[in-house]
């Protein structure tokens, strides 16, 4: 039994693996790891202080995972500043329908997300960890809960973890929506000032962490900062999980290290099955990019920026040729404005207004004027809600007329270049969750 | 120190009284929702802007100080 929490610091590291895989070490075949088998995978945690951890962390460069890419030892060093008692929320909260990776890791290794909860706790001397699961991923729920468990029989954690089933709702992960549920509320954004970090669950300072960036926390705390920096770029060290889909032999998860190509990504998933015009970056909030102008890419924030995409919460789908890519980008508009929280008007009434008008030119007709109401609406509710699902959408809807340019121009003619007609993104539809609580 | 309006866009319930009586700052969408002029109130439209503030029926607006 390796205690987290000591007052003496350690200098020496456990050496990590020298390549990848690195939170995908060790998976078992469509079984979670359990305690014992997680203990000899992995070297204990080091007996670290709560400064050196966040340190640690500093050093290793080590940003969020959920989509939004904050420096983790600011969100650290922010909680454990707060007063009073603090709290830590692993965010297993998915959201986005076409995203494996968090259920990936919840559902084939726990014990690294729930390791990386308690280097959290640790760090910012939490006395309350929570740890959010999308309920609409069941075996996620019950492997979590196994795990936590056998932890708790082990008697290993320094606080108990209690494992909080979430709405299956595309913002329910959002950071404010999960404090709004944990608080006996919605999981439905609310208006900030003051954040989590501030004032989160119970009014306590509130650390929210994405579960991969859990887990990756979870071994720099065993084999420190440098080793973690052995992959990936200066600017973005580490690995992170893509989930890769559509028009690919193997879709599935993978584990990369930062600026690695996006070729050898495709590669790995078996390649592509069919000529495939254009690529969805980062899911429903990111962007259509054309396939000529990714493919030569590499799989960093920087180099993608640069040709407008955004890794988000690492999804990439592959759209063929013979797919429309206005259908499905009017399947996801739909799909954004059924989840609203119905909360705040510019949104609700605006991405429904243009839902129906992307609906018309996917699969009716389409005029000039059209375009221009679509660009009018989007600028229109940018940035006026209460969290960022127009945003999102806008951006995703942008992306679509810009990529999708010429389709937009042949639907004008009456013509469509799919051949054909079945859906490719995933849209939760039997048994989708339309609950709140 | 210059002050701004700030909406609260979950409280907000689109009745546009904001928008009738502080024009100069205040507009509406497609769907009669405000949209506020990101810009500083001016010293003589400031009375105008808390007129706007105090009618609204659910305290959806108010002036912040900015830095």
């Amino acid at each position: 039994m390796t205690p987290l929490a000591s007052p003496r610091a350690t200098a020496t590291w456990t050496a990590g693996p020298a390549g990848l895989p690195r939170v995908l070490w060790g998976l078992h075949h469509g079984d979670a790891l359990t305690l014992p088998m997680h203990r000899e995978l992995f070297a204990p945690v080091r007996v670290m202080r709560a400064r050196d951890l966040i340190d640690a962390t500093g050093q290793a460069g080590l940003r969020g995972r959920g989509g939004a890419g904050f420096p983790t030892a600011t969100k650290l060093r922010a909680v454990a500043d707060g007063r009073g008692p603090r709290v830590v929320v692993a965010n297993g909260a998915e959201g986005e329908p076409a995203s494996g990776k968090d259920e990936l890791l919840l559902t084939r290794s726990p014990h690294l997300v729930l390791d990386g909860l308690m280097v959290a706790a640790v760090a910012v001397k939490a006395n309350q960890a929570i740890i959010g699961v999308e309920r609409t991923r069941p075996h996620a729920v019950r492997a979590v809960t196994a795990a936590v468990a056998e932890r708790a029989a082990a008697g290993i954690d320094p606080v108990t973890i209690q494992v909080v089933p979430v709405p299956g709702r595309y913002i329910a992960g959002e950071e404010s929506a999960l404090v709004h549920l944990l608080n006996g509320g919605e999981a439905k954004p609310t208006v900030v000032p003051p954040r989590p970090f501030e004032r989160g669950v119970g009014g306590r300072p509130t650390l929210i962490q994405n579960v991969e960036t859990l887990a990756h926390l979870a071994l720099i705390a065993r084999h420190g900062p440098e080793w973690f920096r052995t992959v990936g770029t200066a600017d973005e060290p580490g690995t992170m999980l893509l989930t890769v889909g559509g028009a690919i032999a193997r879709p599935s998860v993978f584990e990369v290290a930062f600026g690695s190509r996006f070729d050898s990504l495709i590669a790995a998933a078996g390649g592509e099955t069919e000529p495939v015009s254009a690529y969805l970056v980062g899911g429903y909030f990111g962007t259509w990019i054309r396939r000529d102008d990714v493919w030569g890419r590499r799989l960093s924030a920087t180099d993608l920026r640069s040709i407008g995409a955004f890794l988000g919460a690492g999804i990439i789908t592959a759209l063929p040729q013979s797919v429309c890519g206005l259908v499905e980008t009017a399947r996801v508009m739909r799909y954004l404005s059924e989840e609203t929280a119905g909360q705040c008007g510019s949104c609700v009434n605006g991405l429904a207004a243009m839902a129906n008008r992307v609906d018309t030119v996917a699969r009716s007709r389409s005029t000039p004027l059209m375009r221009d109401e679509l660009e009018r609406w989007s600028a229109m509710i940018e940035g006026r809600g209460a969290c960022r699902l127009p945003d999102g959408a806008v951006r995703f809807l942008r992306s679509a007329l810009g990529t999708f340019a010429d389709e937009v121009a042949s639907h004008q003619e009456g013509r469509c270049s799919a051949t054909r007609h079945e859906v490719l993104l995933p849209i939760p539809h039997v048994g989708r969750d339309w609950g709140w609580r | 120190m210059t002050q701004r309006l700030r909406l609260d866009p979950i409280r907000c319930d689109g009745h546009g009284i904001c928008a009738e009586l502080f024009p100069e700052g205040i507009s509406l969408d497609d769907w009669g929702y405000p949209i506020l002029d990101p810009e500083p109130i001016s010293r003589e439209l400031l009375d105008h802007a808390r007129r706007a503030v105090f009618a609204c029926p659910v305290l959806a607006l108010k002036i912040v100080d900015d830095r």
